[in-house]
């Protein structure tokens, strides 16, 4: 029978019943303490450390502090001075701050080429679907599962259903990757995707960058998706080929990975089809990744929806964004402007952002933010001269760190302060207590700094 | 993990859809290293601007896709160590249901009908061995896997459990299926 990419990888890492097993593990600070104290009660070993990889990048600093023992806040300090005891002790390798490798975890997997087709992959984090690119199986776990994953390099773990959502045609001029999987999970919700391993497929996606792809599996996690996978083909290979981490045979791992594609006549729990060509860039209004319109919409009007749950979901979101129904959002007034996260801060994003503001200033009125994945993404940026670009428009230019993504650094909102953000969660408080975020692309948060309001970047020069 | 046989006793309502961790336990308080003393700090900003108000109770009922988001399984330590046993929803997001599971957290997923009538009648028990949530009102049976329900029936430990099964992983390992991907110890 013909089986699907999901299928496939799964039946090769079965273990036993219900037991899978766990090619890559990748560790950082903030979801592994407790698991690593979990096997020193135990008394427990870990298993692999030849298989985990850990970085410090959810509370570490951007404004170049060198050294964990140097992090000003104290808990934060702590939390990534336990991480690179825990490694020490536990003999994984770790990138803590000081080292040219360390970034935002899902950033350094695939720039390493630990990243690989048809492995299986997790991380104590749920963007760790964002692997699922290269055509690997990805997904986050919670902290018991990490410290599972340390004791026995396996999960236990049912197979999840199989979605596959179809992008026919390809993207318009200024849509991007982030409008694409915003779109998706506006018409999906944002529990659409639950319980699923959902396969992007399609000519849109087969014309996709690697890191565009990866931006798409990324935010999978906010549609609920379990994983989000993309069949590996030429641009895969090429991608990992000469990294530090691709396999010594390449050819036989070719070999392998040519295999995995979903075949022809391969059955999903459900498919579902898109016209790529149909998609705008979008913007979202409220509190959720799925309360999300076309930058030429206006905010929505609640009294207009037909459930009485999303009304008052909507009620409540707009209160909070401090947004009023029937507002243009080419007409909202932003504060900050943050271009980063393990959404969009690879080089390509940057590129596409620096092209917006090449030559220009951003508005006087905000304050800008560009913080790239990885140090090895900030050397290329640099070694383009894209950070003269980003500080001659007047923008800070920072190390890299998972940053204004989640305000467990400085990188904060202050409270109302309303910012157009490349990350992917657009909840309460999550990038500072009040602050208020909207999702967009690279390239609409460099528009939107210029002009200090969005604007439709197709029509935009 | 203590074993769970009977939960029962009041209920407290949360009436919202999608309700991410990022609300039940916000960033800040993820900075510490332990495992205990997170309820003090559950739905920390809302709780203080009184936006909602709930009572410690034994059972939370919740709207649909409860714990979406973040995979941080200080929502879960938190909701368990305000006091709740139980929480019952339309449905929850995957890591969240998965993460109550390994915490002693019981989740219980109705449909949405039955979750508004649990929360009306106030009070509730939900025996785990029948699968049914108890009220004045009615009884609501409920679907759960039947190896998470044996582990949570019997408070066993996950790690210890594959550890049991570590013949298999050798034998995984031995077979050579382990040795496609990188070393990392040697990047």
């Amino acid at each position: 029978m013909a089986k699907n990419l999901f299928e496939k990888i799964w039946g090769a890492h079965e273990v036993d019943r219900d037991l899978i097993y766990i090619d890559l593990h990748l560790v950082h600070e903030v979801t592994s303490p407790q698991a690593f104290d979990g096997l020193r009660l135990a008394d427990r070993a870990v298993r692999r450390p030849d298989k985990s990889l850990a970085t410090a990048d959810h509370n570490v600093p951007t404004d170049g502090t060198p050294a964990a023992r140097l992090i000003a806040d104290e808990l934060s300090r702590k939390q990534v001075e336990a991480l690179e005891r825990n490694c020490e002790e536990f003999g994984i390798p770790l990138y803590s701050l000081g080292s040219d490798r360390r970034g935002i975890v899902h950033v350094i997997g695939p720039e390493l080429g630990v990243t690989q087709p048809g492995m299986t992959i997790v991380c104590g984090d749920s963007h760790t679907s964002t692997h699922g690119a290269f055509g690997a199986l990805a997904f986050g776990i919670g902290t018991s599962e990490v410290e599972h994953v340390l004791a026995t390099q396996c999960l236990v773990q049912r197979k999840p259903k199989t979605m596959r959502i179809n992008y026919s045609d390809e993207l318009g001029f200024g849509v991007t990757a982030k409008d694409l999987i915003l779109a998706t999970i506006g018409r999906l919700g944002v529990g659409g995707m639950q319980g699923h391993a959902v396969e992007y497929a399609g000519a849109a996606i087969r014309a996709l960058s690697m890191e565009n792809r990866m931006t798409i599996c990324n935010m999978t996690i906010e549609g609920g998706g379990r994983a989000g996978m993309i069949a590996p083909d030429e641009k895969t290979f090429d991608y990992i080929r000469g990294r530090p981490g691709a396999p010594p045979d390449f050819e036989a791992a070719l070999e392998r990975w040519r295999a995995l594609p979903t075949e022809d006549g391969a059955a999903f729990d459900t498919e579902i089809e898109v016209d790529a060509a149909a998609i705008s860039p979008m913007v979202t209004w409220g509190t959720t990744p799925g309360m999300v319109v076309q930058v030429t919409d206006q905010v929505p009007d609640p009294t207009a929806m037909d459930s009485p749950a999303d009304r008052e979901a909507a009620e409540r979101a707009l209160a909070y964004m401090d947004l009023r129904p029937g507002t243009p959002m080419t007409e909202i007034p932003l504060d900050r402007i943050f271009i980063g996260s393990c959404t969009n801060s690879r080089i390509s994003d940057l590129r596409e952002a620096a092209s917006i503001v090449d030559g220009r200033r951003i508005s006087a009125s905000l304050r800008g933010m560009v913080v790239p994945g990885s140090q090895q993404v900030k050397a290329d940026a640099e070694e383009e001269g894209l950070d003269d670009v980003f500080r001659s428009a007047g923008f800070e230019w920072r190390e890299s760190g998972c940053s204004a993504c989640l305000g467990m650094n400085p990188d904060i909102l202050q409270p109302g302060e309303r910012c157009a953000s490349t990350s992917n969660r657009n909840f309460e408080g999550r990038q500072g207590a009040g602050g208020r975020t909207h999702l967009v692309s690279p390239k609409m948060a460099a528009a939107a700094a210029v002009e200090g309001r969005f604007v439709d970047i197709r029509e935009w020069s | 993990m203590e074993p769970i046989e009977i939960i029962e006793g009041h209920v407290a309502l949360l009436d919202r859809h999608d309700v991410d961790t990022d609300q039940i336990m916000p960033k800040q308080f993820l900075k510490r290293t332990e495992k205990t003393g997170y309820g003090q700090f559950l739905f920390y900003d809302w709780f203080r601007s009184g936006e909602i108000e709930l009572e410690p109770h034994p059972i939370l009922v919740a709207g649909r896709n409860f714990g979406s988001g973040s995979s941080r399984e200080h929502a879960v330590w938190g909701l368990k160590d305000y006091g709740f046993d139980a929480v019952i929803a339309p449905s929850f997001s995957d890591i969240f249901y998965s993460n109550c599971t390994k915490n002693g957290l019981l989740p219980v997923i109705l449909d949405e009908e039955h979750c508004r009538e649990v929360a009306a009648a106030g009070e509730a028990r939900i025996d785990l061995d029948d699968q049914t949530v108890n009220t004045k009102d009615g009884v609501f049976p409920f679907e759960i896997d039947e190896d998470i329900k044996h582990r949570l029936r019997n408070g066993l430990d996950d790690v210890a459990m594959t550890l049991e099964r570590g013949e298999r992983i050798d034998d995984y390992e031995a077979a050579g299926k382990a040795d496609s991907g990188p070393v990392t110890t040697s990047l």
